[in-house]
């Protein structure tokens, strides 16, 4: 296989997407936010891949466990505020060893213009650490291919729990 | 206080009677009671997974297997507390619309894991009437033991997905111990899933 060619920052959803496929995740489980808005919607124009709104983020995981029950893959999409909302639920992925993949875009980074996303996000890997999720932080669009390629083979082939952490330095920081 | 009919249904005969054919179906159960009263209805068995902490994740599972895997008939077994702590999960349900899912509830209005706490259903709380509210189109409330033939066609014939809440008699469920350990029954409900699916 050639390597993906390092997508420039306005077309890195194309690149995640195309991966995600190719990987086999054809269920993408998501709370709306700004970083995940495009690779939604282009899950919903994709004649396979199926989107799942959900109300909290807590849903995401249980909802993945259930895909994986029957043989499937599946993505949570997330801010980073809702990773606040899953530990108990991710007892699935520590306990049970199903294989939850998430990908979580940041708010409460350095230039953060908005004081109330600071706390969860200092608290993103914490948490997912303490609840045995490995995560994956990409600054850079040349981590990007990388960090998917590991991400993937942990939580699919291994059944190590793993999260994508699109950082505001790879994002841009939302302006007010 | 509501004024909810007094229950006639023993939970410890309801899912034998809703479920004649357990085999023909997926199961998720949540945590305490419903799973016990699961564990029973199947024999432990390889087409039901039980939880036994992360309360509120039943729904949410169910709803998993149920696009996941179109083909099957997929049951939740739930009970009014885990259901109230993740009821947001009825509006997702309601708007994937899965041809293929079932949601039982079975309220005894308390907490009958951790002493028996009377629950919200206790009260003003109507479950039905919150899954109508989601959006679920086919729901239905039954409170006597007669009308449990009626919610057997409701399984069945109503068009999914669908809420069938059983408003239960507060007392013990079925005293079943079933495999708590949570990773080998993830490995035994899919290898036999997918092992039939071959």
């Amino acid at each position: 296989m050639i390597a993906p060619a390092v997508p420039t920052p306005e077309e890195w959803p194309e690149t995640v997407f195309a991966v995600l496929i190719e990987a086999g995740v054809w269920l993408f489980a998501y709370v709306p936010d700004a970083g995940n808005k495009h690779l939604i919607e282009l899950a919903d124009a994709h004649p396979v891949a199926r989107t799942v709104l959900l109300t909290t983020e807590e849903e995401g995981i249980a909802l993945c466990a259930g895909a994986d029950l029957v043989g499937k893959r599946a993505i949570l999409c997330m801010q980073s505020s809702g990773v606040g909302n899953c530990p108990n639920f991710l007892t699935l992925a520590k306990g049970a060893g199903f294989p939850i993949l998430m990908m979580v875009s940041m708010r409460g980074g350095p230039k953060e213009q908005n004081p109330w996303q600071k706390p969860m996000g200092e608290a993103v890997e914490p948490i997912l650490h303490a609840m045995g999720v490995a995560t994956f932080a990409i600054h850079t669009s040349q981590e990007l291919g990388p960090a998917m390629e590991t991400a993937i083979h942990a939580a699919f082939e291994t059944g190590q729990a793993a999260a994508l952490v699109l950082t505001q330095t790879f994002l841009g920081v939302k302006q007010f | 206080m509501s004024d909810w009919p007094t229950s006639t249904i023993d939970r410890r005969e309801l899912l034998s009677r809703l479920f004649p054919a357990p085999d023909e179906y997926l199961f998720i159960s949540g945590l305490a009671g419903p799973a016990r009263d699961a564990a029973d209805l199947t024999g432990d068995g390889d087409n039901l997974y039980t939880m036994a902490g992360t309360m509120g994740a039943a729904v949410s599972m169910g709803l998993g297997v149920a696009l996941s895997a179109p083909e099957a008939r997929v049951a939740v077994i739930t009970g009014d507390g885990e259901l109230l702590m993740n009821v947001g999960a009825l509006c997702t349900v309601a708007n994937q619309t899965p041809a293929n899912l079932s949601i039982v509830c079975i309220d005894n209005a308390c907490h009958g894991e951790t002493g028996g706490q009377v629950g919200m259903t206790a009260g003003l709380t109507n479950l039905t009437a919150i899954a109508a509210g989601a959006g679920i189109g086919s729901v239905m409330t039954i409170s006597s033991a007669e009308e449990i033939e009626v919610a057997v066609g409701f399984l069945t014939d109503s068009a999914a997905p669908r809420f069938l809440c059983c408003r239960v008699i507060a007392g013990p469920p079925v005293n079943f111990n079933r495999d708590l350990d949570l990773a080998r029954c993830r490995r035994r409900f899919r290898n036999a899933y997918l092992g039939a699916a071959e």
